[in-house]
């Protein structure tokens, strides 16, 4: 039997509170994902070099995947021009593990193009070994939509290999400039219309993202579409007229839920998606305007926009309008605006924009203790919509000198643009992660 | 004298004074003098009642003129009372009493117009929530409407459809823009051609 004396369980207990938090660190398992054993200091990103890729489109892959690792927020990408990087070894060789662990990678990509794709291989420089090596195939032709679509899962896979989360490149951002509407890939690249010109305005993806829905403003009124992705259209059947705006999908994309005025405020209402069924009214209102549902990721509940007490507030529910309770808390007096709600992907945030100073700025609220964030105070900052990781939400600002499309990194706060559209762009909408067909 | 003297003196005296009571004989006539010269012959009165015709023309055509530019100018003030805007405070779909005399200036049009259709439309400054803004663009219009109805107004000729802030009369972000956008128009959908200035 060991005796400890005082001093000695001291000791001990100062050597565990200095290294268990480094251990922690240092785990390998992570509840989204197995990752590979890197060795990094925590509460840092892990670095990585992508070594240059040959080929016609090496750069071009090279860059593409780069960018996608660093917007992930979760990796420290050393950008290196390709030039500039070292030779790592190979003909036989050993990798120069030590010189890339002094230049602060953890991690080594090395990005091979074969017949049948690229074959990756993730090093780890501390260990000094190659952990994971795939082969993915590309489609579509160099550049096109598929192509790129076929790198961003790659990263995304790369990502989840690294950190154990995977990373959400391989998804699009529906928006609305000019009037239609446009997707655009997570990097900014790749933008298109999808609509007709006119005034398209709060798109949103079906769960499955073959599909969208969105609002087109007319001279009498406005009315919801629902548009298959690169398909036909059809206007909402039970839609009355007047105000039909903020349409959104239930989770599992059998139901749409919007607001609908007429002459006595506006109230949620919802119907089957592809039928034509009678819309049922699920909020009521009493005049006042109810608009901007967002589902919770079970489908049981929504947040949505009200201005029942005299100003907008965010309020939550259950789907069938039961049970409604103000979830953004005010003083009585107050003229406060809170509004435009997304419930995250993981249910334990809802997104919003408040009146902060005169100006919408972008907010978060725990749904587990009600604590309230504030993410932004540059320009202002306004309709906030969650990425698949719950992490990421892309907004719209104008603190660039006009309104264009941003991402956001709630975690540190971070920003980066997503859009330049000469136009300006709004109405941002994150789709589900994408697969390549 | 005798009676009968008398007599006979009276009768002379009276055949004396009617005689001298008649018409005199007309005189003899003179020599006839040349016949005056026809100074406006038919092609001549032609002309002058041309111009006659003319001049008349002219004076019903100023006066229709007047009468036109009357009625365009009643018109036009009452195109301008019917378009004339109504303003709203921050998010609020209160009407003021401006906003209600304004109104009320419209109603004596609707009633000498019953064939007038017009859509509300409501708008509002570019603060706040750009979808919730067309919800209180739409509470805005919709109490235009309400406050007419309410004054007799049949509301069948009233359309509402809000804009929110999509369509500013002003841009940019001060108080003036502010308060210049969060209003309601009237269009005229139907009626525009018979359009009357109220009596």
């Amino acid at each position: 039997m060991i005796t400890l004396r005082p001093r000695a369980l001291l000791s001990v207990l100062f050597l565990l509170v200095l290294f268990v938090p480094r251990l922690r660190a240092q785990d390998t398992t992570y509840k989204e994902g197995v990752r590979i054993g890197l060795v990094y200091a925590p509460g840092t990103k892990p670095g990585l070099i992508v070594l240059p890729v040959a080929g016609a489109t090496g750069d071009s892959v090279r860059a593409i995947i780069q960018r996608d690792l660093a917007n992930g927020n979760r990796i420290n990408v050393i950008a290196m021009a390709a030039e500039a990087v070292p030779p790592f070894g190979g003909l036989g060789a050993k990798p120069n593990y030590p010189l890339f662990a002094k230049l602060g990678a953890a991690a080594v990509l090395q990005l091979t193009p074969n017949s049948f794709g690229l074959e990756v291989s993730v090093h780890n420089t501390g260990k000094g070994v190659a952990e994971r090596t795939k082969v993915f195939a590309l489609a579509g032709a160099p550049q096109s939509g598929e192509w790129r679509l076929s790198l961003h899962e790659m990263s995304d896979e790369i990502e989840q290999w690294i950190t154990g989360v995977r990373g959400v490149a391989a998804s699009r951002i529906l928006y609305t400039a000019g009037g239609r509407v446009w997707q655009v890939d997570s990097d900014g690249a790749g933008a298109v219309p999808l609509t007709a010109s006119g005034t398209a305005m709060s798109p949103a993806w079906h769960p499955k993202a073959s599909h969208f829905t969105y609002m087109m403003m007319g001279d009498n009124g406005q009315r919801i579409i629902i548009q298959e992705v690169g398909g036909a259209t059809r206007t909402l059947a039970t839609t009355p007229g007047g105000l039909n705006i903020t349409p959104t999908f239930s989770p599992d994309g059998n139901t749409i839920t919007y607001a609908h005025g007429a002459e006595a405020g506006t109230d949620i209402y919802s119907t089957n998606a592809f039928g034509n069924e009678p819309a049922r009214r699920i909020t009521i209102g009493r005049g006042s305007d109810n608009t901007q549902p967002s589902f919770s990721p079970d489908g049981r509940r929504i947040a949505f926009t009200s201005g029942r007490v005299g100003h907008p507030e965010v309020y939550i529910s259950d789907a069938d309008g039961t049970n409604a309770e103000l979830l953004t808390p005010f003083n009585f007096g107050d003229q406060s605006y809170r509004a435009n709600p997304d419930w995250s992907p993981d249910g334990r945030l809802i997104a919003f924009e408040a009146l902060i100073g005169g100006r919408m700025q972008i907010m978060t609220i725990s749904l587990r203790d009600r604590a309230i964030k504030q993410h932004t105070s540059e320009g202002v900052n306004e309709q906030p919509s969650w990425a698949p990781d719950a992490r990421h939400l892309v907004f719209t600002s104008n603190r660039g000198g006009s309104r264009q499309l941003w991402v956001l990194d709630v975690e540190s706060n971070t920003v980066r643009q997503l859009t330049r559209a000469p136009a300006g762009a709004r109405f941002g909408a994150w789709s589900p992660l994408l697969r390549v067909r | 004298m005798t009676p009968s003297t008398r007599l006979i003196a009276f009768s002379l005296f009276a055949v004396v004074a009617v005689s001298a009571c008649r018409k005199k004989p007309e005189p003899a006539p003179l020599p006839a003098a040349p016949a005056p010269v026809e100074t406006c012959d038919q092609a001549c009165r032609d002309r002058l009642a041309l111009e006659e015709k003319r001049r008349a023309d002219s004076v019903a055509a100023a006066n229709a003129a007047v009468d036109a530019a009357e009625r365009e100018r009643a018109l036009a003030a009452t195109k301008a009372t019917l378009a004339a805007a109504v303003y709203f405070e921050y998010d609020s779909d209160e009407l003021s009493s401006e906003a209600r005399a304004t109104l009320d200036a419209k109603l004596p049009i609707f009633r000498a117009n019953p064939s007038l259709r017009v859509r509300v439309t409501g708008n509002t400054d570019e603060r706040g929530s750009d979808e919730y803004n067309l919800a209180l663009g739409q509470r805005r219009a919709a109490a235009v409407k309400r406050y007419l109805s309410d004054q007799g107004i049949d509301g069948g000729t009233m359309d509402i459809v809000s804009y929110g802030e999509e369509r500013p009369v002003m841009s940019g972000a001060s108080e003036e823009s502010y308060r210049l956008n969060r209003r309601a128009e009237f269009e005229i959908v139907a009626g525009a051609d018979a359009l009357v200035a109220p009596r």
